[in-house]
């Protein structure tokens, strides 16, 4: 293994976390290289308008994403089965390349509510410790909202999210979301234009006494130029984006956001098509040295560095940390340890409306992030004690796509193929809609990552096994959230409504989301938490965990946005705090 | 420490170590006044060395006659121009010879940098004294016969070349002058839009009316509103020549180039002059011919294209994104008789240039492989005579051989 | 002399480092570009079989047209082009699930929750369901091929198998069955019926003109303006459509 000339930081990863991480550094003088498993990603090439609305390519054949022969992952549902590969995902789908998961996804960027931040303490406050379920390891987040506000803001105006304010300093607005936590500004530019069901979804769930507002997205709906001086054009309602990259630069991403900037910079490096396999440790376990890497011909090598970021997609962060020995394997049996622990996902349920013929949704006429929402029902907004569960979820009535190999929608009971199929394909396409939810996903005592005992990647090391399942507590908080989205269904004038109850237990191959959190918890003491408040791992004081990896638990709303405003908030600690001293603990243990 | 600073520190510690040390003059002004020189004639784009950041030059450029290699024009003794008094220097600038009476070729543009002072050139290489020595052997021999004659160059001097320094026209003002200067001296604009005759002189009668240069095509840019810049404001002309982009265009190929090591760099009161003095010299162009029926098939062909092709970054009525994707609508650009430029982007894809206040540089998509040739010659023909556009249709044929020429071009 | 090119703009403002050994790929200083990049599919041309003998693809030919029958709402599956599709992906990395962990070992008794654990790639899934399939037939129908059996002998067939009530041979889950087997060839049938006319299948776009899909335009912007219309503008797909080269839709 030959070793390389040394860098102020190695970056391991170059998606959304690793090139705001690299930008940000690059800027204040320090050397550095991000290394990239995936090739270089780019939009006018792999994202050619010509290319990239090809359902079969993308979605179907998964081409934009990690392939399982790189890297999976084994599963199981309770730690006394034997885990087996994913050998083709479909629950989540991990990013590949540049821009990794960014790239490809819908774009719904979210802060989580005030709450959510002290999330135990305020649940037990409320109902008592005897209403948490049973073998919850729910706990507080070590920030709080306010902490993270001015990095939500930030990441948002990096982006260009889409959307309308609800609480602008603690100033109800109208036509935003009442119950979001308060703003210090508005979304950097206005809502997507609504189709026809964000139309009726906004109207009957007004009627209803709900608070309808716009779904805030990464699809910029005016040519909008961020802080960085990078421009994007505007969204054209495509019907191509989750799972594709976009081809006009109207999507956030690591490639319209950042990247255009982050290569003017001389002192930053991208090394692609090159693989991290190890955080190298000092002798004494205290300090990382740099990491290892192999190369697409397969050789080693050393880059030393003196901070290292794992910037990798949540999972593979925490992977890493078991492969590289870093921290205490988490064991469900004893409770010790706290690497791989509290890994939670999203819990995704709704309701189906078949309308009259007269009703043309257009739904290809989408956007990732086009949709009509009320969260009603999310966090705890509403009174739990009389439903007995704990969480809630944000009710969506989206229209991103009519893409035909997947959504061929016909009544229940229509057969699979056939004539009859024809027909009643025909009859439907195009008059249906539905009404879903994003729910919270809470921990759990044997929801967990730990290394495989039998399964292995190509380069022999092995893979990461995922245990997890929907609790009854989510089942239930769920059910509740369908009814209620049927409810709006029907007002929304649909003649016949079908519900879709999430039931257990949890399946790895019809996609849920690709929303993978903790396993690296954020948190006050070693003894709960990877990593301290600044994303910091306590034990070796030079290597930040980014991701969301970091989430106590999962909340009713997708990650990404509390992904970016960590992001920055840990950066504001490295720059100012831990660079004046390199090496040193920023909390005391 | 920075990248750049040890590759620098690394080049100077070379040139030290390399036995040219000299005594140095101390002519600081003189030298960065050479500085900026360079700059404005972008010695850069053609000079630049292997390192990428030396003027070592070594790679060669593609001529119809076929290539020429770019020498080396650091300070190194043996295979730059370290022996080089400033007579030398002066005589390769101002009539195009080398220290030893042979010929240069116009591929370097001596015939602009004619214009040039002798201070100004004495500024310039005192500039190029100060850099490091880079030892690059360059092969000047490179052309086939007979265009390795120099000595026949001598005729097509006294043909097309008429040596001289730039006279400042009292009519004008000083900063017409300054941006005449600027444009016919060291910036040599109209070595690519100035069209050539037979054997590659200028046709002064069409000065900067326009040229093409194997496979791109440098646009009119006199005065006129219709094929140049009479329509673009000074404002715009100077944010384009700064940035690069401009709610209407942006720069890409060759130019992004220029921008980027040029024009960019240049100081605000120059741009300004090259601006009045573009805009006020005159328009030239030849008439509008009528536009091409939107009956026409090949216009309905093309219209059904664009919809589905083009519409979602440059939009339906062809208004663009200011700052992203150029506008096609009352475009000078598109408008060009010749329609290489249309047709390269079209078919190979092109990257905008990337400046400080510009940062993005998006990319126009290649889709040569998605369009035929009917299919491109119509989309092309289309846009050029759609929403205020007049000019003469696209062939298939055309489409044909501009594929043969981009199918393994460098951008 | 004539004027001349800028030499390569990539070597130059592009300062890209194309390192060899020693740092993987590099990349620094600005985005990188070519000319010419793009990565399209590889158009398929009808013609020939690339992987399915004449016999499978005859069945395959018989299957489709069960699934999508010739009406007035679209041409049959096999006249839509699906058999065209199914062998084109059978012979391309789909057919061995090239980007697929097959790596063992392979468990017997997978829970219903663990997804794909068989370690039949398709191709082999192909290979030996359609020869059961056929052995099946032949044993049932008196030495008839599946293609050979009327529409509603084949129709009886199909069902039996998506209900897994028919035995194949000697096949049996996880590694696959006859419900298993069905369900690949409808997925792959309705992939070709629905999936871009590059492919091979959705011939003419008739799948999407079916769904009133409007395939690869990329501006919608109209219908956003005006929501709940009827849209009339006729498909277009990775290869265009009729009125790109001067023909009616």
């Amino acid at each position: 293994m030959s070793r390389l000339p040394k860098k102020d930081v190695v970056i391991i990863g170059l998606g959304w976390t690793g090139s705001i991480m690299a930008h940000e550094l690059a800027q204040a003088g320090l050397d550095v290289v991000a290394i990239e498993r995936g090739p270089w990603r780019d939009t006018a090439s792999d994202y050619n308008i010509g290319t990239a609305p090809d359902e079969l390519r993308y979605a179907i054949r998964q081409d934009i994403f990690l392939r399982p022969a790189q890297e999976t992952l084994t599963a199981r549902n309770t730690p006394d089965q034997v885990a087996l590969p994913i050998r083709k995902y479909g629950s989540f789908l991990p990013g590949n390349g540049v821009g990794g998961a960014g790239v490809h996804w819908n774009g719904h960027t979210w802060r989580f509510m005030p709450t959510d931040f002290n999330l135990r303490s305020h649940l037990v406050g409320r109902y008592g410790e005897g209403f948490l379920p049973e073998h919850s390891t729910i706990q507080d987040w070590p920030v709080s909202y306010d902490e993270l506000e001015p990095h939500y803001d930030f990441f948002e105006k990096v982006c260009g999210i889409s959307g309308k304010a609800g609480n602008l300093r603690g100033v109800t607005q109208a036509g935003g979301n009442p119950f979001e936590g308060w703003r210090s500004d508005e979304y950097p530019t206005p809502p997507l234009k609504p189709n026809l069901a964000q139309n009726l979804f906004h109207k009957a769930a007004t009627e209803l006494g709900l608070h309808p507002f716009p779904l805030p997205g990464a699809n910029v709906s005016t040519a909008y130029t961020n802080p960085y001086g990078v421009r994007m054009a505007p969204c054209t309602y495509c019907g191509f984006c989750e799972w594709f990259g976009c081809a006009n630069y109207s999507k956030s991403s690591p490639q319209t956001c950042v990247l255009p900037v982050l290569m003017r910079q001389t002192n930053f490096e991208a090394r692609t098509l090159s693989e991290v396999t190890k955080i190298n440790l000092a002798p004494d376990g205290k300090t990382a040295t740099g990491v290892t890497y192999v190369d697409s011909a397969g050789r080693e090598w050393e880059q030393p560095a003196d901070l290292v970021l794992l910037c990798a997609y949540s999972l593979f962060n925490v992977r890493l940390l078991m492969l590289s020995g870093i921290g205490t394997q988490y064991d469900p049996a004893t409770g010790k340890g706290t690497l791989g622990r509290n890994y939670a996902y999203q819990t995704n349920a709704g309701s189906l409306g078949y309308f009259d013929k007269d009703t043309h949704f257009n739904h290809f006429a989408g956007a990732g992030s086009l949709g009509m929402m009320a969260d009603d029902f999310n966090g705890d907004v509403f009174d739990h004690g009389p439903h007995g569960f704990i969480g809630g979820a944000n009710l969506a009535c989206n229209s991103t796509n009519a893409r035909p190999i997947s959504s061929r929608v016909v009544p229940p009971g229509t057969p699979r193929w056939g004539a009859r199929w024809k027909k009643a394909t025909v009859e439907t396409a195009n008059h249906t809609a539905n009404v879903g939810s994003q729910g919270s996903s809470y921990s759990y005592r044997d929801c967990y990552l730990d290394l495989d005992p039998t399964y292995k990647d190509p380069l022999g090391r092995p893979l990461m096994r995922m245990t997890f399942d929907f609790k009854e507590n989510e089942l239930k908080m769920s059910r509740f959230i369908v009814d209620r989205t049927a409810e709006v269904m029907q007002a929304m004038g649909a003649k016949q409504v079908v519900k879709n109850y999430k039931r257990g237990p949890w399946d790895v191959v019809p996609y849920q989301t690709t929303h993978n959190t903790g396993g690296a918890v954020m948190g006050n003491t070693p003894e709960d938490s990877v990593v301290n408040r600044y994303t910091q791992h306590w034990d070796v004081p030079n290597v930040f965990v980014s991701g969301a990896c970091l989430f106590p638990q999962n909340a009713g709303y997708n990650p990404t946005g509390t992904v970016g405003a960590l992001t920055y908030w840990a950066l504001d600690a490295i720059k100012n705090r831990y660079l004046k001293n390199p090496g040193q603990p920023m909390v005391q243990a | 420490m920075r990248r750049a600073a040890l590759l620098a520190a690394t080049l100077v510690a070379a040139s030290m170590a390399g036995g040219t040390a000299r005594a140095e003059p101390d002519n600081y002004t003189e030298a960065a006044r050479g500085r900026y020189l360079t700059v404005l004639g972008d010695c850069m784009a053609c000079h630049i060395g292997p390192d990428g950041q030396s003027l070592a030059g070594g790679h060669l450029l593609e001529t119809p006659f076929g290539k020429i290699s770019v020498p080396n024009i650091t300070p190194d003794n043996d295979t730059g121009i370290g022996r080089w008094t400033a007579d030398d220097f002066h005589n390769a600038m101002h009539n195009g010879k080398r220290p030893d009476g042979t010929h240069l070729y116009p591929a370097f543009p001596y015939t602009s940098f004619t214009r040039m002072s002798r201070a100004d050139n004495d500024a310039v290489l005192a500039y190029l004294r100060s850099r490091p020595a880079v030892e690059n052997r360059v092969e000047r021999d490179t052309l086939p016969f007979p265009f390795n004659i120099r000595l026949l160059m001598a005729g097509w001097n006294w043909l097309n070349f008429t040596p001289g320094e730039f006279r400042p026209d009292p009519q004008r003002s000083a900063e017409f002058n300054r941006g005449a200067y600027l444009v016919e001296g060291p910036g040599h604009c109209g070595l690519c839009h100035t069209p050539r005759n037979l054997i590659g002189g200028d046709r002064d009668s069409e000065h900067l009316q326009g040229g093409a240069l194997q496979g791109w095509f440098a646009p009119n840019i006199t005065a006129d509103a219709r094929l140049g810049i009479g329509d673009w404001s000074q404002e715009e002309i100077v944010a384009y020549l700064r940035t690069g982009h401009t709610d209407r265009t942006a720069a890409s190929g060759p130019m992004a180039e220029v921008v980027a090591y040029s024009t960019s760099q240049m100081t605000e009161e120059d741009l300004k002059a090259i601006a009045i003095y573009l805009r006020e010299r005159g328009a030239a162009a030849p008439p509008a011919p009528p536009a091409v029926s939107a009956e026409d098939p090949r216009m309905r062909a093309g219209e059904a294209v664009y919809a589905d092709t083009c519409a979602a970054c440059h939009v339906g009525n062809g208004s663009g994104v200011a700052g992203m994707f150029p506008r096609l609508a009352n475009n000078q650009l598109v408008r060009q008789d010749d329609p290489t430029g249309i047709l390269r982007v079209v078919l190979q894809g092109s990257r905008s240039v990337a400046t400080p206040e510009a940062p993005t540089a998006p990319a126009m998509p290649s889709l040569g492989w998605r369009l035929n040739d009917q299919q491109a010659a119509d989309v092309a023909t289309y846009i050029r005579n759609s929403w205020g556009n007049a000019a003469p249709p696209v062939t298939p044929d055309q489409v044909r051989k501009m594929r043969e020429v981009v199918a393994d071009r460098p951008g | 002399m004539p004027a001349l090119t800028r030499r390569h703009l990539l070597s130059a403002t592009a300062l890209v480092a194309f390192s060899s050994s020693a740092l993987g790929r590099s990349l620094t200083g600005s985005l990188p570009w070519q000319p010419n990049e793009a990565y399209p599919p590889q158009l398929v041309r009808p013609g020939g079989w690339y992987f399915l003998t004449a016999d499978e693809a005859a069945m395959v030919d018989a299957i489709v047209t069960r699934f999508i029958p010739a009406d007035d709402l679209s041409p049959s599956g096999k006249d839509a082009g699906c058999t065209v599709f199914i062998d084109r992906q059978l012979a391309g990395p789909y057919g061995t699930y090239e980007w697929l962990y097959m790596k063992g070992p392979f468990s017997a008794n997978p829970l219903p929750t663990q997804g794909i654990q068989s370690p039949l790639v398709p191709q082999q899934q192909y290979r030996q369901g359609l020869a059961a399939l056929a052995a099946h037939c032949r044993d049932q129908f008196g030495g008839k091929r599946f293609e050979q059996l009327t529409g509603d002998e084949q129709d009886g067939v199909l069902r039996a198998m998506e209900k897994n009530e028919l035995q194949l041979g000697q096949l049996k889950r996880p590694l696959l069955d006859a419900k298993m087997f069905f369900d690949l060839l409808l997925q792959n049938t309705m992939e070709g019926f629905f999936a871009d006319p590059v492919y091979g299948g959705n011939r003419d776009m008739v799948g999407w003109k079916m769904v009133g899909f409007p395939g690869t335009r990329y501006d919608f912007r109209d219908v956003l303006a005006n929501p709940g219309q009827v849209y009339n503008k006729p498909p277009v797909s990775i290869i265009g459509r009729p009125a790109w080269n001067g023909r009616p839709a």
